[in-house]
């Protein structure tokens, strides 16, 4: 409701140049807000730290330096009305923050460094196609949590919780490690998208140099999970030994299967799910005996948390018994089922995708878009990640809600 | 390249490392009109074969067996002298051809560089080592010490390509420490062990190493060659070379869907009928799901949609009808207004009646093979992307 008296009352709402007023009469609302959004623009946004960042040392202080650098990377804005302005370019921080603050768009898009200002592109586009090209662009890569419907029962679509989040963690895990000591890659930085999943950025020169094929080799290197509508096995191993990156990231989606979604998710609490886990073990009597256990003990003990770990406990023990050779792989199979980073494969392969930037605000929720540290990423809340109206008032830029 | 009627030829032998030319610069050849195309049309059938070989899903050492035999029956030449310069010639005349377009410079650059692969695979290590030298490929081989730090990751990624053969890489196997960079494929198929950046590339794999290189040269030289041919050879060679290296590329490749052509109108009525008789597999899977998922969801349909709407241009469903198709299975979900707003420019946008104006060809089968459908997807290859009935 408050949302909606706060939408209803943006006409006559006025917010006049950078020195903001206080918004009087009106609560601060959780949710996304334009008029917010200015004043977010002219006083917080880091227009400051995204030019530094995205000049890698060509800002004109250094001799040497490539001082067209800046100006040929692509910005693109999305409007209120849904007027996608592609192809912006901006010479210096204080033309980056003008039309920012001008245009105040909804969301802010960062696109590839092109061979040639982006703005003057159809004067070279005419000769053939070769005549405006991107020249670098961070490695990226995006993972969506809506892509991981068919194993997470707490929520579905764009909606996320503490529950079905460790999905993300898990993707962070496995891919941040896989890129610092198998690429070699150290300037990384991940981003919470705002509503649904997660960003990451390779900043490396040489991951910006990186050409579309040698992109595609490092996405399908990472490529395990191959699940779409129409293919039933999602992870699909090879028999016998495995690359030790796979070695490795089954290992770390095996720790937080075990540790996390088993019981946050329930996996293994009523029949419908279990029967799913057991539909990808290829062996009669295997699943049989495990159906048959876990019908037993619904019977004879109550139904709590612990169930789902103990009932991983057995069906992994079954797989590992000596008596079932060659079924060992399900277990990581399964694991990495539930738990491999799903990735958006187009987005990585190509130089010229387009990536939200960091510190946008998500219109639908509100939230800011704020980085992850790698490192301490288990302990990222998504729920609680600040909203544009809870920046701003502890800036002390709108009056606090009563 | 000189092309004269005159017989007189000085055989290329720069550039040529025992039998193998690397075909890095054109070299000064006079060439007989005729020999320009047949010789063009020899190396096509090659190609042509390896393409079809490929799509039959032959595997490495049935496609050497082929290259093998395709290179013996169609790439001699009665002066065993000549052979080289055969291929030489071919090949460049053939680059000519088939930088016209990206579709034509993909499908060469893939075939070039896969005939170059196995050839260089049939040589003796002694060749190879030669041509790594030829390509300037600066890489020493790993140490023992060092090798020792890394021997059991080694072991494992060995195992995990070649599942029974017992070749435990020991101190004598050489390994070469490469940037990732320059061995993209290996990367992708998980063939190497990475650490920090680097490849360690086996001996065996080395044809990777020179093959990137080949393909690398040879991409960028199409591009040239383009350029060229787009702003002077064609005007120049209009009454000679142009219509040869016009019709050559459309001789083997089959029918070109991708031009309008004339083609008979079909309407709307007709498309559930035309859906189940005459759409590729790949588009009556979506075109049925479509149709299905809209009763589900909207969202999902936001991605598929651009991939069959790109596919109704071609079909041959005039603009209009493609809206009505459109609007009608949308707005039983969320109203005809809402899509008159949201989803009908996006129609029209692929009928070229709005923003780039650009009337959208068909995807090719390459590029829905090559793409990688995800959770939720409905297109792709059926042949590659479907699991198969169990």
């Amino acid at each position: 409701m408050a949302r909606e008296e706060a939408e209803n009352g943006r006409d006559d709402m006025q917010i006049d140049g950078p020195v903001p007023e206080p918004v009087r009469g009106h609560a601060v609302t959780d949710g996304f807000n334009p008029d917010y959004l200015k004043i977010y623009y002219g006083k917080l946004f880091p227009h400051k730290d995204i030019f530094e960042w995205l000049s890698y040392g060509n800002d004109k202080k250094h001799p040497g330096c490539d001082q067209s650098y800046f100006g040929r990377r692509e910005f693109s804005f999305t409007l209120d009305n849904d007027i996608y302005l592609r192809y912006q370019s901006f010479n210096s921080v204080s033309e980056l923050k003008k039309s920012i603050n001008e245009k105040c768009p909804i969301k802010i898009d960062i696109g590839a460094v092109y061979n040639v200002d982006p703005v003057k592109r159809h004067a070279y586009a005419q000769s053939d196609d070769n005549g405006f090209a991107p020249v670098e662009r961070e490695l990226i890569f995006d993972v969506d949590i809506t892509d991981y419907d068919d194993v997470r029962y707490c929520c579905s679509g764009a909606d996320v919780c503490l529950d079905c989040w460790p999905l993300m963690t898990v993707a962070i895990k496995v891919i941040d490690v896989s890129l610092r000591d198998d690429f070699g890659f150290n300037h990384i930085l991940w981003v919470y998208s705002g509503r649904r999943g997660v960003h990451c950025w390779v900043c490396d020169g040489k991951a910006r140099r990186l050409n579309d094929e040698q992109r595609a080799s490092i996405a399908n290197y990472l490529y395990l999970y191959k699940g779409n509508e129409n293919s039933h096995k999602k992870v699909s191993l090879m028999a016998g030994p495995m690359h030790p990156f796979v070695i490795r990231s089954s290992k770390i989606s095996e720790k937080h299967f075990k540790e996390k979604l088993v019981s946050s998710q329930n996996l293994f609490s009523n029949e419908e799910r279990f029967e799913k886990i057991l539909e990808m073990i290829p062996d009669e009597s295997v699943t049989s005996e495990l159906r048959g256990a876990w019908q037993e003990s619904r019977r004879s003990s109550n139904l709590n948390e612990a169930i789902n770990v103990s009932r991983w406990e057995l069906l992994k023990c079954k797989l590992q018994s000596r008596k079932h050779k060659g079924l060992r792989k399900f277990v990581e199979e399964i694991a990495l089922s539930y738990a491999y980073p799903r990735l958006d494969m187009e987005v990585s392969k190509h130089m010229n995708h387009l990536l939200k930037a960091p510190f946008c605000v998500h219109p639908k929720t509100g939230h800011v878009c704020v980085p992850i540290d790698p490192k301490s990423c288990e302990e990222f809340d998504p729920t609680s990640v600040p909203t544009l109206s809870k920046v701003l008032t502890d800036h002390m830029l709108v009056t606090p809600k009563f | 390249m000189e092309i004269a009627r005159s017989q007189r030829r000085t055989p290329a032998v720069a550039d040529v490392v025992l039998g193998l030319p690397l075909y890095r610069s054109a070299p000064e050849l006079q060439v007989r009109l005729e020999d320009f195309e047949l010789f063009a049309i020899d190396r096509l059938r090659v190609l042509k074969g390896i393409s079809d070989g490929l799509s039959r899903g032959k595997k490495p050492d049935e496609v050497e067996t082929l290259v093998r035999d395709l290179l013996k029956s169609n790439m001699s030449h009665p002066q065993a002298s000549e052979v080289i310069n055969k291929d030489i010639i071919s090949h460049f005349v053939l680059r000519l051809v088939y930088c016209r377009t990206e579709e034509l410079r993909k499908w060469f650059l893939s075939m070039e560089t896969t005939l170059f692969r196995y050839r260089f695979r049939l040589e003796s290590s002694e060749v190879q080592r030669a041509l790594m030298a030829e390509f300037d490929l600066p890489y020493k081989a790993v140490s023992n010490a060092e090798f020792e730090n890394v021997k059991e990751k080694l072991g494992q990624v060995a195992d995990s390509i070649g599942p029974k053969k017992k070749s435990m890489p020991n101190a004598d196997t050489i390994f070469y420490k490469v940037p990732f960079e320059e061995v993209p494929e290996l990367v992708a198929g998980r063939r190497v062990f990475l650490l920090k950046g680097y490849a360690y590339v086996a001996m065996n794999q080395v044809s990777s190493l020179v093959v990137t290189r080949f393909r690398s040269h040879l991409s960028k030289a199409l591009v040239l060659t383009n350029r060229k041919w787009t702003s002077t050879i064609r005007e120049r060679e209009a009454d000679r070379l142009t219509p040869i290296v016009e019709s050559l590329s459309t001789s083997y490749l089959g029918p070109d869907y991708s031009q309008p052509r004339e083609f008979a109108e079909i309407s709307l009525k007709d498309i559930d009928q035309l859906a189940k008789s005459s759409f590729p597999l790949c588009m009556r899977h979506l075109f049925e799901k479509v149709k299905v998922v809209v009763i589900q969801s909207v969202l999902l349909l936001l991605h598929h949609k651009s991939i069959i709407k790109k596919n109704f241009p071609g079909v041959g469903l005039k603009l209009d009808d493609a809206l009505a198709f459109w609007k009608a299975e949308f707005s039983r979900k969320i109203g005809a207004e809402r899509f008159d707003k949201e989803y009908a420019y996006g129609i029209r946008h692929n009928y070229g009646k709005e923003g780039k104006r650009t009337d959208y060809t068909p995807y090719s089968c390459q590029k829905i093979i090559s793409s990688t459908p995800g959770v939720g997807d409905h297109h792709g290859c059926p042949f590659r992307h479907f699991r198969s009935a169990r």
